[in-house]
């Protein structure tokens, strides 16, 4: 049960009280009823003859979130924001212009381009490429099968292997993705959730044999399960079980693997499946708080373990509304790290995160037209002070992308570090009154959900109950709507549409991919010393059955081993059993 | 042969469309199929939903069981000319044969003929609108009640469900196996 002084219901006060004039500000309380008279006077004498002769679009204007925007700020919208509470300096609490001192003075965000399809080897080729071509971080897409804990030769692998990302089967594989590739200069992000430990214990076993020791890796692996349940639907056992899982692996990386970030807390797929910027920014540092409550159940200090997070957001086309976005999502997280969790370390308080332009805003009528889009979120998300940044390619409303339109995502990176001067000047939009004026709006409609889902009982709770898919779906069904009605437009789909689409070129996966697959795992099962697999498996079984043991050690040891993928995951759905999401209709 | 005006529909009222909305395989992006769901029924169709990673096989049951004048196949995962043909050929072999296939997802254009040659309609890309599908829908399931009553030879005819077959559920089910 939830009392009167529940910490959010006291922020949520906070900002009410912050919001009444009389409180102490950076801007004078007597400069703003002066301003707030001679705009009263611009409305009547300027503004208002203005629209009788000219009229502007219907009022109120709504953003994509359904805030309601008012067609221009001023300070009498931001009268309350005292600097050094509520922005301070980059690098200093609460963070909202910046994680670091120096931001890309120092170091520009890196250029991490997620990819992977089809064999091993040819995701080999494409990695190498982008790092050629002068990508700095390596990010790898796995298949469905692979993300689901299945081998490629599993009937349920049927059409499915190497389609949407790279097939993995076994540390074979990961050997053969990871070839000549040196894991002690490279940072590698590897998406993967439901087997997350297990491709963390491939990467550690390709360090192992390049001689590069568990201390020295650095990456990240994806891990977050909530949001899996609630947007990305990539789960294999329930809720508990991959908790218990994330908990062992957070154990493990806190002592073995400090440079590893173990989870990335992310809001894109939970974008993608249908939310609001305002539902992205809640749903995520939901999640991510109840991270911070399970490394503590495990018994470890918040400082500790913590500085380990990572986040990953979504960057969209309502530009304003990303840069809002980021930056109360650093604010929200120092501040309630702080003040609720007791942080005392910095470095637990400050929200690093990757992005990735959004996919679902691409269109597949006038693919060229992407380029357009991907630049303009990629923009955000730097304007937002990302730290690592994924660019959509255009042809990624037909299939995976080619090279060369890789090539083009990449040098919008580029060009936008290179050519565009925004990086010489930290958190450049700050101060401007609209986004202060929005970063503080979202930050409130954030503390509303965190009620919310406190309220039901928190976020495990709130997706059993369907409750926060349901947002989702909503919000979804609500941007359809909009869509189809005319409320709202996209370029080539509901205007500026042309008859005839000229087709494009695009990447084409081959699908005799299964049978190269099964031949290859058929050749490995032979050669590996089974005996050695079936007694890890049995040692990841009594680990599985037993709480108390770290479960990443025998994970690591199968892996080493060479059981596949399957063999470790169907060890966990034999002691955890599945699980059907709630009817959310 | 049994007639519908023995459950006491009238002749000539137009029966509901009922529409199972499946994702055969290991695709857990459901956004379409979610959205798709709630517009299939706001146009007045009884919808029943497949919920996550049932094979297709287990698509074609449900369809079957539930007896449905159409399926709704939608894949973003690039396993569509395995899984879609799948299901069409389970649906055959468990006595669905004339019930309609419509499919949509991410779908290159070259496969789009070799579908519609399998007898898999449709195939919608991304940001067709949602009349465009409901309206094709429509249109091909009544085509096809008429090509089957014409095959029948006379009244409007359904094979008879069992009571527990006949589903007054508004929302979209999610069958779970």
């Amino acid at each position: 049960m939830v009392g009167a002084d529940s910490y959010w219901v006291l922020k949520l006060k906070q900002f009410e009280e912050k919001g009444k004039k009389l409180s102490p500000s950076d801007f004078d309380l007597e400069a703003m009823k002066a301003l707030r008279k001679k705009i009263d006077d611009w409305e009547k004498s300027v503004l208002t003859p203005f629209i009788d002769e000219s009229p502007e679009k219907k009022d109120p204007v709504d953003n994509a979130s359904k805030i309601p925007l008012k067609r221009i700020y001023t300070p009498l919208e931001v009268h309350d924001l005292v600097y050094s509470r509520d922005l301070a300096m980059p690098g200093e609490y609460p963070y909202t212009r910046g994680v670091y001192p120096t931001m890309y003075r120092g170091r520009p965000w890196t250029m991490r381009m997620f990819s992977g399809f089809g064999t091993a080897d040819q995701t080999n080729k494409r990695l190498k490429y982008l790092l050629k071509e002068g990508g700095t971080g390596l990010s790898i897409a796995f298949d469905m099968p692979t993300l689901y804990g299945y081998d490629a030769d599993s009937d349920r692998a049927e059409g499915e292997v190497g389609k949407c990302g790279v097939s993995v089967s076994s540390l074979e594989d990961m050997e053969t993705i990871l070839d000549m590739i040196p894991l002690d200069k490279v940072s590698t992000s590897m998406t993967i959730n439901a087997p997350a430990a297990v491709l963390t214990a491939m990467y550690a076993a390709v360090g192992e044999k390049q001689g590069v020791p568990l201390e020295k890796l650095r990456g990240t692996v994806q891990t977050d399960i909530l949001k899996e349940y609630i947007a990305q639907k990539e789960w294999a056992f329930p809720p508990d079980a991959h908790l218990r899982i994330i908990r062992d692996l957070m154990v493990f990386c806190t002592e073995r693997m400090p440079f590893w970030h173990y989870i990335s807390i992310s809001g894109y797929h939970i974008r993608e499946a249908g939310a609001s910027a305002v539902q992205e920014l809640a749903f995520t540092l939901a999640d991510g708080f109840s991270y911070v409550e399970l490394g503590k159940s495990a018994g470890l200090d918040v400082d500790s373990f913590v500085p380990r997070f990572s986040f990953f957001f979504n960057s969209d086309m309502d530009f304003f509304e990303e840069i809002a976005k980021f930056r109360a999502a650093r604010r929200i997280w120092a501040t309630v790290m702080k003040e609720k969790y007791d942080a005392k370390n910095p470095r637990s308080m400050l929200l690093r995160f990757h992005s990735q332009t959004s996919g679902v805003s691409l269109t597949w009528q006038q693919p060229l037209n992407n380029i357009i889009r991907t630049t303009i979120e990629a923009l955000a998300a730097v304007l937002g002070g990302t730290q690592s940044l994924h660019t959509n390619s255009f042809d990624e409303a037909w299939a995976l992308p080619t090279e060369d339109a890789v090539t083009v995502a990449l040098r919008t990176q580029q060009i936008l570090a290179e050519e565009t001067g925004i990086t010489n000047v930290i958190d450049p939009l700050g101060g401007s009154y609209y986004l202060e004026w929005l970063t503080n709006e979202m930050e409130k409609e954030a503390y509303k959900y965190f009620e919310k889902i406190e309220q039901i009982g928190g976020v495990l709770e709130a997706i059993k109950q369907g409750y926060i898919q349901r947002e989702i779906a909503n919000t979804s069904y609500r941007k359809t709507k909009d869509l189809e009605s005319g409320k709202r437009f996209v370029v080539g789909v509901n205007k500026y549409e042309v008859k005839e689409e000229e087709p494009i070129d695009y990447l084409k996966v081959n699908r005799a991919l299964r049978k190269k697959a099964v031949t290859k795992l058929r050749i490995l099962k032979k050669r590996r010393v089974e005996s050695r697999v079936s007694r890890s498996l049995q040692d990841l079984r009594t680990a599985f059955e037993n709480p108390d043991i770290n479960s990443m050690n025998p994970i690591l040891e199968a892996v080493r081993s060479y059981a596949t993928l399957q063999e470790i995951m169907d060890v966990g759905r034999q002691v955890f059993g599945g699980w059907k999401e709630p009817i959310i209709a | 042969m049994s007639s519908l005006q023995l459950l006491g529909q009238p002749q000539n009222e137009p029966r509901r469309i009922r529409i199972l909305v499946a994702k055969p395989g290991l695709d857990g992006h459901d956004r379409g199929a979610l959205v798709l769901s709630r517009a299939f029924r706001d146009s007045g169709m009884e919808v029943i939903y497949s919920g996550l990673l049932p094979t297709p096989e287990q698509v074609a049951q449900m369809a079957v069981d539930e007896d449905v004048d159409v399926v709704a196949l939608s894949l973003l995962n690039g396993a569509h000319m395995t899984a879609f043909p799948r299901v069409l050929q389970f649906l055959k072999e468990k006595g669905g044969g004339d019930i309609v296939v419509v499919g949509g997802g991410i779908i290159p254009d070259s496969d789009k003929p070799k579908l519609e040659k399998m007898g898999i309609r449709g195939n919608f890309g991304p940001g067709t609108s949602l009349k465009t599908i409901v309206d094709f829908i429509k249109k091909s399931v009544e085509e096809n009640r008429q090509r089957i009553s014409r095959k029948e030879g006379g009244s409007v005819t359904r094979k008879p469900r069992s009571k527990n077959s006949v589903k007054k559920a508004k929302r979209p089910k999610n069958r779970s196996r």
